[in-house]
């Protein structure tokens, strides 16, 4: 009897070969514990609404009243909306054809893609045009269908920092294409040095690889720094330099938790390089309603922006998202919100900005408060979390834990993680999930959960750490790897 | 000096880029893929300039076409743009789109219940005020706190489990038992942005490389051949009949399996639409038993496209679901690989712009479940709203629910008319001189044979253009109504078709009736022989 086609031996070898370590080994042993009774903290993933925080009123007073329409004629509608949101929402069902239940233009609703250009200049002193707006069912579908486009086989590079959001190298697999690793160098601060990249390149290259596209994370995932102007401008010369795509992830731009290097945008940086770099480095931005202080993720709203891609390109980009006919026109809705919230004299303004400002001010709170509680732990060391939503500490594992992670059939940080979930409950994602130097291990969390719980976590942690280290640490200390 | 050996290299690029187009156009009519090593992009792709031009992105993404929303449709949003600018320019005011399967988009309204059900979900504080209660039917509270409560922290906004929230394919899991008289495992359910990326799922699964084939209906609705293409697979066409009200033989299955092996393809996958798309034939329960014991005796995944289950419109005929067929044939997990397609957009509920479907995976191994989560994983979940209406297609309101009255009464209203419009359109279409129209036994398409005349098809090619192409750009021209020219779907070599949708209000069908009669007139008048 032949192997039938949907067995395993049967089955694309790159769906085999893509790893998504987000949602894989431990978040799987967390989800069986929980329904043994445990109580599971999830920090291994970036879903601020899990862990307790409130979506924000205005964009879903506005969303229910488009799902809702016959409300708008209801009298009684001012009792439980204001104004302005009713407003708001007309304005969006004028702008949809037959209202968030029909397919929208493939590349979502003009009139909220350019609410989207508006806010790209104002956030950056450049026009955007519309028309190279798309959007998508949340920032991943953008990623993943910006590399099918770019991505023949496997003789196609595409260079990606280590550590990296693992969506890039599973993307990467599932496309037959070739992951190119330029490392952050953790010593200084996660720091980006071109150096690095000459290097990473030219292995690359010796490697047979036609090496097309850069990507970069800003905010990083799962590092959190912000780049600096300065790096970027060498980013983008080394990407005209050597004829790369420059794919910039920037989906925590709002989520910045130092004064010393706030957001700028690849976009911007690259046009006040000014010609010829402004005029031909291609560059494909992204952004979503996942982060942020939204913090939307359910809703999978996101977009890209193209910059220097040549027309036929861009026609066939659209050839493709026109297969999928359109991203959810809910989510567009809370894209539009987003880039053009409620403004100083709007009935809704007050509260909006206290909500947001209430969520950004917390999270700089706990960014702080976990890389001080990782720093406060034996054998922990652990950068500040300049930007995004995670934590990254480096565990220094002692010889004795490696060799029982051995024994166990485990990599050593995923026997680390899941033996710090047995002991508190803490959900986390190793560091191998994200990619790290030889022998350095990590593990990601989120710096989400709730600031009243955060040091009974953070103490918690430290408790396991201590005895961890204290069961495997040699008294005569150790080689440091 | 890079630039100018650039603009040379572009030149020269952009004229085979023509070329090739040209190729890729007839080679579609056909509808056999061309074989990757022929492209003329693989061999010249590293010497390019430019890291993303035309010339070096995927050729899989050269090759796929989707003409739903492809070349007319281009031309008839430019045309848009020309009636506002120039009101009074055309013998029409307005663009009447007829090329896709959009029902809200033509003035169909949402059910009220669903809505409701949305409304509060997305603003669930509305469930804490007392005013609530004055503009929502108690049912709809009631069951948006049935579902707000099986979300992990009432959190709606927050991404969920990679298959969709357990609640609701529990509630998904219970519609399709009651549908179909036997069980189904929630965990067999997958959740996704329409069903549209399901279907990718799978074939990104299936395909290993050009030589995994995939048997489709010829026509077909062309996610599939593009799906295919973009995957790297290669499509195997199987031809429904149109003299028999385009059924489909088994004959022509094992045909055309065959054809396919001695070339050295491995099929691996049936798929068919039921009911059909865009033939709107809806298969007889023996014939789809026959189908099910192909699949069992070739080995091959049964890849069921079921969105269309809710549109049925003649009484002979009813929907039942590969499922149950199969079950009731005795078959379980270890005899079929089955996967069924569902989606929110079609049905009597037409809420394409939710992007809300699932996929119900069954007969295969755990380990190859484990990938097929893995791979929903890399997206971490379909989007939250499109999930909750999933779970209410699948769990309408009953009798003695508040809002069961006004439910029927807006879903029998909605369906009634489609099966009014389906006829007085088929019927309208049938009168036209040289057109034979298939009745739509259901989903929402008419897919009409035209017989163009000699001097048409001549004065088509001088344009570069298929002959049904020219056809439907001279009815866009004359009249406004956009259609999709035959080929997008495949149709049989020197046949010529175009898809228009049922979807227009009731009350502007007669104008569009007028209209296409009369052009239809004007063009042969024109042509004929």
């Amino acid at each position: 009897m032949p192997p039938k086609p949907l067995d395993y031996e049967s089955i694309n070898e790159n769906v085999k070969k893509a790893q998504y370590a987000v949602r894989g080994e431990l978040y799987l042993r967390a989800t069986e514990l929980q329904k043994e009774g445990k109580k599971i903290i999830f920090t291994n993933v970036g879903n601020p609404h899990a862990l307790g925080q409130k979506p924000l009123t205005f964009p879903r007073q506005v969303v229910a009243l488009c799902q809702a329409p016959f409300l708008l004629d209801d009298p009684n509608v001012g009792l439980l909306f204001p104004a302005d949101a009713i407003a708001r929402a007309k304005q969006y069902l004028s702008i949809t054809s037959g209202g968030l239940g029909a397919y929208s233009d493939s590349r979502g609703i003009p009139g909220v893609r350019k609410e989207v250009a508006e806010f790209i200049q104002r956030r950056d002193g450049y026009p955007s045009d519309p028309e190279l707006i798309y959007l998508t069912d949340g920032a991943s579908k953008a990623v993943m269908q910006t590399l099918n486009t770019i991505i023949k086989g496997e003789g196609d590079g595409i260079m990606v920092p280590v550590p990296q959001y693992p969506l890039y190298s599973a993307t990467i697999a599932l496309l037959g294409g070739t992951l190119v690793p330029y490392y952050l160098e953790e010593t200084a601060n996660w720091g980006l040095d071109t150096n690095e990249l000459r290097k990473s390149i030219t292995e690359g290259r010796r490697k047979g690889l036609n090496v097309k596209a850069m990507v970069i994370i800003n905010p990083g995932n799962p590092t959190g720094q912000c780049l600096s102007a300065e790096n970027l401008r060498e980013v983008l010369q080394f990407c005209y330099d050597e004829n790369l795509v420059l794919l910039g992830d920037e989906v925590y731009q709002t989520n910045i938790y130092q004064d010393e290097r706030p957001f700028i945008s690849s976009k911007k940086v690259l046009m006040d390089i000014g010609p010829p770099l402004s005029k031909e480095v291609q560059l494909v931005s992204f952004h979503s309603v996942s982060k942020g202080f939204l913090g939307e993720c359910g809703q999978r709203g996101g977009y890209f922006e193209m910059t220097n891609i040549p027309p036929e390109t861009v026609d066939e980009i659209y050839k493709v998202a026109s297969i999928s006919l359109s991203p959810n026109v809910p989510a567009q809705i809370f894209m539009g919100l987003m880039v053009n919230p409620p403004k100083p004299g709007d009935i809704s303004y007050d509260q909006f900005f206290r909500e947001s400002k209430g969520i950004l001010e917390s999270l700089r709170r706990r960014a702080r408060i976990m890389t001080d509680g990782f720093n406060s732990c034996r054998n922990v060391v652990c950068n500040f979390t300049e930007g995004a939503m995670y934590s990254f500490p480096q565990v220094r594992l002692p010889p004795k834990a490696l060799e029982a992670a051995k024994q166990a059939g485990k990599v050593a940080d995923v026997f680390y993680c899941l033996k710090l979930l047995e002991a508190t409950g803490i959900s986390t994602v190793p560091g191998s999930g994200f990619g790290q130097k030889d022998g350095v291990f990590h593990l990601r969390t989120t710096i989400l959960p709730a600031e009243e719980e955060m040091p009974a976590i953070m103490d918690s942690f430290k408790k396991f750490n201590d005895e961890f280290m204290e069961q495997y640490e040699d008294h005569r200390g150790y080689s440091r790897l | 000096m890079r630039k100018s050996a650039a603009d040379r290299f572009r030149h020269l690029f952009n004229r085979s880029l023509i070329f090739v187009r040209n190729q890729q156009n007839q080679q579609h009519h056909r509808l056999s893929p061309i074989p990757l090593s022929s492209s003329p992009f693989s061999s010249m792709a590293s010497d390019s300039p430019f890291p993303v031009t035309a010339q070096n992105i995927n050729p899989q993404v050269l090759k796929c076409q989707y003409a739903v929303r492809g070349e007319i449709v281009t031309l008839a949003q430019n045309l848009q743009k020309d009636l506002q600018a120039n009101p009074g320019a055309h013998s029409f005011d307005e663009i009447i789109y007829c090329n896709i399967g959009n029902p809200q988009s033509l003035g169909q309204q949402p059910i009220t219940f669903f809505r409701e059900v949305l409304a509060l979900c997305d603003y669930p504080a509305l469930l804490d005020k007392s005013e609530t209660q004055g503009l929502f039917s108690a049912d709809s509270i009631e069951r948006a706190w049935q579902i707000v409560d099986q979300i992990p922290g009432r959190a709606t906004g927050a991404y969920s489990h990679s298959q969709g929230i357990q609640g609701l394919r529990d509630t998904i899991a219970a519609g399709i038992g009651e549908r179909d008289g036997f069980p189904c495992n929630a965990d067999d359910i997958f959740l996704t942005d329409g069903a549209s990326p399901a279907v990718h799922m799978m074939m990104q699964l299936l395909t290993r490389s050009e030589k995994d084939g995939i048997l489709c209906p010829i026509p077909q609705y062309p996610l599939y051949s593009a799906s295919i293409t973009l995957h790297g697979g290669h499509l195997v066409p199987y031809y429904l009949d149109e003299a028999t009200g385009w059924g489909l033989e088994i004959s022509e299955l094992k045909k055309q399996l065959e054809d396919a092996k001695s070339k050295g393809i491995n099929v691996r996958a049936l798929v068919v639409i039921n009911p059909g798309n865009p033939t709107g034939q809806v298969l007889a329960e023996e014939n789809q038993r026959a189908i099910v014991e192909f699949c069992k005796k070739e080995g091959l995944v049964l890849l069921a496209d079921e969105v269309y289950q809710e549109n049925v419109y003649v009484p002979e005929k009813k929907f039942h679901s590969f499922k149950k067929v199969s079950r009731s044939m005795g078959y379980g997990d270890n005899d079929l690989c089955l996967v069924s397609f569902q989606s929110v957009s079609k049905g009597y509920h037409g809420e394409c712009g939710k992007r809300g479907g699932y996929m119900e995976v069954t007969g295969f191994s755990p380990d190859v479940r484990e990938q097929i989560y893995k791979v929903a994983s890399v997206n971490l979940c379909s989007n939250i709203t499109g999930q909750i209406l999933a779970s209410l297609i699948m769990s309408p309101p009953k009798v003695g629910d508040e809002s069961y009255e006004s439910f029927m009464a807006e879903k029998n209203a909605i369906l009634s008319s489609l099966t009014k419009r389906a006829k007085s359109l088929e019927e309208a279409l049938n009168k036209l001189e040289g057109v034979t129209c298939n009745k739509a036994e259901g989903a929402m398409y008419l897919f009409p044979r035209i017989r163009l005349p000699e001097k048409a098809i001549k004065a088509a090619e001088a344009e570069k253009t298929a002959p049904d192409a020219f056809y439907c750009k001279r009815l866009l021209n004359a009249t406004g109504i956009v259609v999709v020219p035959g080929s997008g779907f495949g149709q049989v070599p020197g046949t010529w078709h175009f898809r228009c949708t049922i979807l227009p209000q009731e009350d502007r069908i007669p104008a569009i009736v007028t209209r296409l009669t009369e052009f239809h007139e004007k063009f042969m008048n024109e042509f004929r022989d």
